[in-house]
């Protein structure tokens, strides 16, 4: 299908395009902005876009008050952790649900979905109560096991969708190769599906990485992540924008930079399915 | 060794029965073709024997053993899939050394077997490709390769030919009898193709709805089709079949006979016609022909050129001894 476009209208649809991005773009881009400025600059009226004194001040703060890289690394456990072992259950699970589907595949596959539609809110009280009963309370391990099982049924889902594109013939001649199950979905449906297992580690990581709601109410110092490292400047009182400012930018950057990077895998990934 | 045996094998899919009770014997060496319309169960039976469905009730025997619990991997034979079913990934050397490799044979054992199959195969220059990079005729000829290296007790073909464009089917039809003479192991072809199944097969399996109508070798279907079913399906272009007064005169409620086995003239025969269309091949020439009684249109086979045009009048007449006489019921009188 083409159609012709005039160069008036590709004009008006471009700027309105980057005047979106720029608009959902921008409370990032102001965070970045006030990391480099004074506190007072921070709530300075009207506020100051770039023309102010820039400095790096809040960051040697932030640094000298917190220890960032015990977060980085907690973040990136408790990310990649959860993004890892969810994989290795999720694998098994999208085989059996895209190959060898039963009259109840669907319906499991609704009912995972579900449990997505539940406020996490709801069952904080007997997580918590089961965290301190086995002692996991503010612990990696903790940590890891609840994002896990947070996520697990958007990586069921991904993974699905994709080995429903593999040739179930593919995977019968490898049987009649004589691959035994294991053989089968390492050396054969693994690695075709490489692309979409990649995808949907990345999206689950970046979605890791930003739980928020589990990580501030599990941890307290040993296990906290990033996403308390912000927390712990957000403060009723005393002025505090800047070195916020400057904690999120820190938070945000290694992921930021990931997604950057693997932006045309993520994209593949999300639309995946969508136009076949 | 690869004698396959089928003791009332059946398969449900839910409430439907693919496969009634089936028994059917596959002798060692033997090149078997499985033939049918599609949704015949042809396919369906193959994927039995090959272990890739699980049978509702009866049994499979490989050399004596029962199999019917064996997962595919286990029974020792090798499939060759219609879409070729080659592993993307991986190279050409990498595909035929798959099942050596789960075989769990040492490298030199592998490198060995495999270069042999891509000598066999015309494949040697082509092994550190990847399948994408190939032609339809190469990749089938991948997918054979990977499946002689094992050196199987039987082959298993479902339909391998159908993706390819007719000059190349030929050729390979060759290849694979070649193949079968050279091997000498059991293969069992499905397709729904009667001219591969008259060229290749020692024995023609003729399916019809999971039943068995026919068994035999190409030429016994071909002359002593048992039913109406066998003796339309077998042959090309089909048997022409006759059915009211004309039938009863022979004393059957319907009579057979072959677009070969009729005579062809200008002056004089037994039914006269107008040619409808004439399909002037060079080697033979098929007319179909309109009878003037206004039955069914009747195809004839001439030998070489036959100058015939749209609405030229023809006579035909039946060769006696070729015709074949049906009861109402669809079975062969003898």
């Amino acid at each position: 299908m083409s159609r012709a476009v005039t160069t008036r209208r590709k004009t008006i649809n471009t700027v309105l395009a980057w005047s979106i991005g720029f608009l959902i773009f921008f409370p990032i881009l102001w965070t970045i902005l006030t990391s480099f400025k004074t506190e007072a600059q921070a709530i300075n009226d009207p506020p100051l876009f770039l023309f102010f004194d820039w400095t790096l001040e809040n960051y040697a703060v932030v640094q000298e008050r917190s220890d960032y890289m015990r977060f980085l690394w907690n973040s990136v456990i408790i990310a990649g952790g959860s993004t890892l072992i969810g994989v290795m259950i999720a694998i098994p699970a999208a085989w059996s649900m895209a190959f060898v589907p039963s009259k109840r595949t669907k319906d499991i596959l609704l009912w995972m979905l579900s449990t997505k539609m539940l406020p996490a809110v709801g069952v904080l009280y007997p997580i918590y109560l089961i965290f301190i009963e086995l002692g996991l309370l503010d612990t990696r391990i903790g940590l890891v096991v609840v994002i896990m099982l947070i996520n697990l049924p958007i990586i069921v889902w991904m993974l699905y969708t994709y080995f429903k594109e593999i040739p179930g013939e593919i995977l019968e001649a490898a049987r009649m190769d004589g691959a035994s199950l294991r053989e089968e979905i390492i050396y054969v449906l693994t690695p075709m599906a490489v692309p979409g297992i990649a995808s949907t580690i990345l999206l689950n990581f970046i979605l890791a990485w930003n739980e928020a709601f589990w990580t501030l109410n599990l941890t307290a110092a040993q296990a906290a992540p990033l996403t308390a490292f912000i927390a712990s400047y957000s403060s009723p009182e005393g002025l505090f924008y800047a070195k916020l400012s400057a904690a999120s930018t820190m938070a945000i950057a290694p992921i930021l930079i990931l997604g950057w990077f693997s932006q045309k895998q993520l994209v593949r990934g999300l639309t995946f399915g969508a136009v076949k | 060794m690869g004698r396959i045996v089928l003791d009332k094998v059946t398969k449900r899919f839910g409430s439907v029965e693919v496969i009634p009770p089936l028994d059917l014997t596959i002798e060692d060496g033997e090149f078997t073709v499985f033939v049918g319309p599609s949704g015949c169960g042809k396919s369906t039976l193959l994927r039995l024997i090959a272990g890739l469905e699980d049978l509702s009730s009866g049994k499979i025997e490989i050399d004596g053993s029962d199999v019917s619990a064996v997962p595919p991997a286990k029974r020792g034979l090798a499939m060759v899939f219609q879409s070729y079913a080659l592993y993307p990934h991986m190279s050409v050397r990498k595909n035929i050394a798959f099942p050596l490799r789960m075989a769990k044979l040492d490298q030199a054992e592998i490198d060995r077997r495999v270069s042999n199959a891509a000598q066999v195969l015309n494949l040697t220059d082509y092994l550190d490709r990847r399948p994408g990079q190939l032609s339809g005729g190469q990749r089938q000829r991948v997918a054979i390769g990977r499946a002689i290296v094992r050196e199987p007790s039987a082959f298993l073909f479902d339909e391998p030919l159908s993706n390819l464009d007719a000059a190349l089917r030929v050729g390979m039809r060759l290849e694979i009898s070649e193949l079968h003479k050279r091997l000498e192991t059991t293969m069992i072809y499905v397709t729904h193709d009667q001219v591969e199944a008259m060229t290749m097969a020692d024995k023609i399996v003729v399916l019809r709805a999971g039943n068995i109508e026919q068994v035999g070798s190409p030429l016994d279907l071909y002359n002593q089709p048992r039913n109406r079913f066998v003796a339309g399906f077998i042959g090309s272009p089909r048997m022409n079949f006759l059915e009211g007064a004309v039938a009863a005169k022979h004393g059957a409620h319907a009579i057979g006979f072959r677009p070969e086995h009729l005579g062809l003239s200008l002056t004089e025969g037994e039914w006269k016609g107008k040619v409808g269309v004439a399909e002037h091949l060079g080697s033979d020439t098929f007319l179909h022909v309109h009878p003037e009684n206004g039955g069914e249109t009747i195809t004839v086979r001439v030998d070489g050129e036959f100058s015939a045009r749209h609405g030229d009048i023809v006579y035909l007449t039946p060769i006696a001894d070729k015709i074949h006489r049906f009861a109402a019921d669809g079975l062969r009188i003898q």
